[in-house]
């Protein structure tokens, strides 16, 4: 297959940081101000898969909106510094970056797989119209046969048949608009994606095609992932490492091992204690009658 | 087979369900097709093929199978909220009503507590509204201080307490507005009750502590429950006996344990594998790197 970057199956040097996060607040600048995210630091390397762990309204999609600079009034970064390593070129201050400068480094540098992305596609355009848009904003100086040979690969590279290029979003499957999401956000060569709870909604089957091909991709492109979930058992499959968020702060972080074997804080032990063990010890979680 | 239900008769056979029929449900050779038309074309959707269960006094029975598998239309017809093609659906052993006082008679005993706890209240009554009112429904006899004591003691139970009888759904959490819908099932006097994905919605710090509820309530009260869900993890912590449904069949049942230590049917082993296991830690990184290296 002629994707863009098949050499990138040489392994990155391990270590090298793609995103460095200092100290990073974000306010919703309402009646009484709601502090989501404060003082948050965090380093991404290449080709790491970072789980990013925690309940509803603990600021995880927030502090993710922030790295991409999507917030939006009332929404305010209020302090800190967002450094994007860029592959072979000079550092970039995400939080300075302004109009075309910031045009460009979204999706180009960091994609977004967004939270029900199952439905952020859009219903009246077919998937070939919305892959091509990407390359037309992005790259328009790229001839339309490229375009379409790329729109196609893309597909291919995720699992799709190409000729499922002609369909429109309900014609396809929720697994599968899925995968068309993960194509689009891969179409740039990005160095690192963004999911926010990219498979919650999806059957247990499905996810599970859509992980093991999201670590296949990896392993192949190089690129570097922040997923974000509450499904801390999945995160711990698969990440490399795992920070756990709790109103608005990163409480702990380590390598996955270290969080599942090893928990320090309290929270992330009750936070695993959640969830039961698939295939461990039976009835730990049932208490004996009523209190 | 080596395996611990080699003996076992066939996974859908009702030899093998055990359970008091004297205090029970009992779905029996039930069968529910959905007519479809798209155009011109006519098709028969079998959402239910010849399942039966037996879900006894003081048990849970957890149904688990992915989306469109037929657990939902097993849970509205046990319900009656829907009527099957064919097959019944037995209380103590004795054919159910379809109609009338009769079938009030039967809800009385067989309640549901839905998905979505967001959508299950009604935002403009208060709590003791919800909970009132099917108490004063299934006993007219009741006086009103006695059905507020009985709303009460119904909040109780379901840790709750009566400082909630005058909230609204709004000012409560997705967990606390579950509880409330378990103590609007409980209060008409319920022996049966239908959990459709009852933690689905819920955040995850506070999904065990209802199911803990329900066992609770299951062992104190012999309640009996159907729990239907797409976790293979609770399902094996929270119920006795584990029915897997696929594409409208039963492909296997038994002991919890069993069902997920143990999977026989190879659909079961697949849910199995699919389903996220920590102590796999990795693995699927490294098989992924295997079969890339494999392929190059």
């Amino acid at each position: 297959m002629n994707t863009p970057r098949m050499s990138a199956l040489a392994p990155m040097p391990p270590g090298t940081p793609v995103l460095s996060v200092r100290d990073v607040s974000i306010t919703y600048a309402i009646e009484p101000p709601v502090h989501a995210v404060q003082n948050v630091s965090l380093t991404l390397h290449r080709g790491e898969i970072l789980g990013l762990a925690g309940e509803s309204g603990c600021g995880k999609t927030t502090l993710a909106y922030g790295v991409n600079r999507l917030l939006k009034a009332p929404a305010v970064m209020t302090s800190g510094e967002v450094t994007f390593h860029d592959r072979g070129a000079n550092d970039i201050d995400v939080v300075g970056l302004e109009g075309e400068a910031l045009r460009r480094y979204r999706w180009d540098k960091v994609s977004m797989v967004f939270q029900g992305s199952m439905n952020s596609l859009n219903p009246v355009m077919n998937v070939r119209r919305q892959l091509h848009d990407v390359f037309t904003t992005h790259r328009p100086g790229m001839p339309r046969a490229e375009r379409e040979r790329r729109a196609g690969d893309l597909l291919q590279l995720v699992g799709v048949d190409p000729a499922r290029l002609s369909a429109f979003p309900h014609e396809l499957s929720g697994g599968m608009r899925q995968r068309v999401m993960i194509a689009m956000a891969l179409a740039l060569d990005p160095q690192l994606m963004i999911m926010d709870e990219p498979t919650t909604a999806l059957d247990v089957l499905v996810q599970r095609g859509i992980i093991r091909e999201l670590m296949r991709l990896r392993e192949r492109l190089g690129f570097a992932v922040i997923f974000i979930t509450h499904d801390l058992p999945l995160l711990i499959e698969i990440s490399d490492r795992i920070a756990i968020m709790r109103e608005g702060r990163i409480i702990e972080e380590g390598p996955a091992e270290e969080i599942y074997r090893r928990p320090q804080q309290a929270y992330t032990r009750q936070l695993l204690a959640s969830f039961p063990s698939l295939t461990g010890e039976r009835g730990g979680f049932v208490r004996g009658g009523a209190t | 087979m080596t395996t611990p239900r080699s003996s076992s008769p066939p996974p859908n056979s009702p030899e093998q369900l055990c359970g008091d029929p004297a205090s029970s449900i009992e779905v029996r050779g039930l069968n529910k097709d959905f007519k479809l038309r798209r155009g011109p074309r006519r098709s028969v959707l079998h959402a239910v093929v010849d399942a039966n269960i037996v879900i006894g006094a003081g048990r849970t029975v957890a149904l688990v199978g992915e989306s469109g598998s037929g657990k939902s239309t097993i849970a509205r017809i046990v319900a009656k909220l829907e009527t099957p093609t064919s097959g019944e659906v037995l209380l103590d052993g004795e054919r159910t009503p379809v109609r009338g006082a009769a079938l009030s008679g039967y809800r009385r005993q067989v309640q549901m507590v839905f998905q979505d706890p967001f959508a299950s209240l009604n935002p403009f009554h208060s709590i003791a509204h919800h909970i009132e009112r099917p108490v004063k429904l299934h006993h007219p006899e009741l006086t009103r201080s006695q059905i507020r004591d009985r709303a009460a003691e119904l909040l109780e139970r379901v840790q709750l307490g009566p400082a909630y009888l005058n909230r609204r759904p709004h000012e409560l959490s997705g967990g606390q507005r579950q509880r409330v819908a378990i103590a609007r099932a409980l209060a008409p006097g319920a022996r049966f009750i239908i959990a459709d994905e009852p933690v689905s919605m819920l955040d995850v710090s506070i999904r065990v502590g209802v199911l803990n509820l329900l066992a609770d309530l299951q062992r104190s009260d012999g309640l009996g429950v159907l729990y239907i869900t797409h976790d293979l993890a609770t399902a094996r912590h929270f119920s006795d006996e584990i029915l897997v449904m696929h594409r409208g069949h039963i492909v296997e049942r038994g002991s919890a344990d069993d069902v997920i230590l143990h999977p026989q049917h190879e659909y079961t082993q697949a849910l199995r594998e699919a389903a996220a296991d920590p102590e796999r830690l990795g693995a699927l990184r490294d098989e992924v790197r295997a079969e890339l290296a494999k392929e190059v």
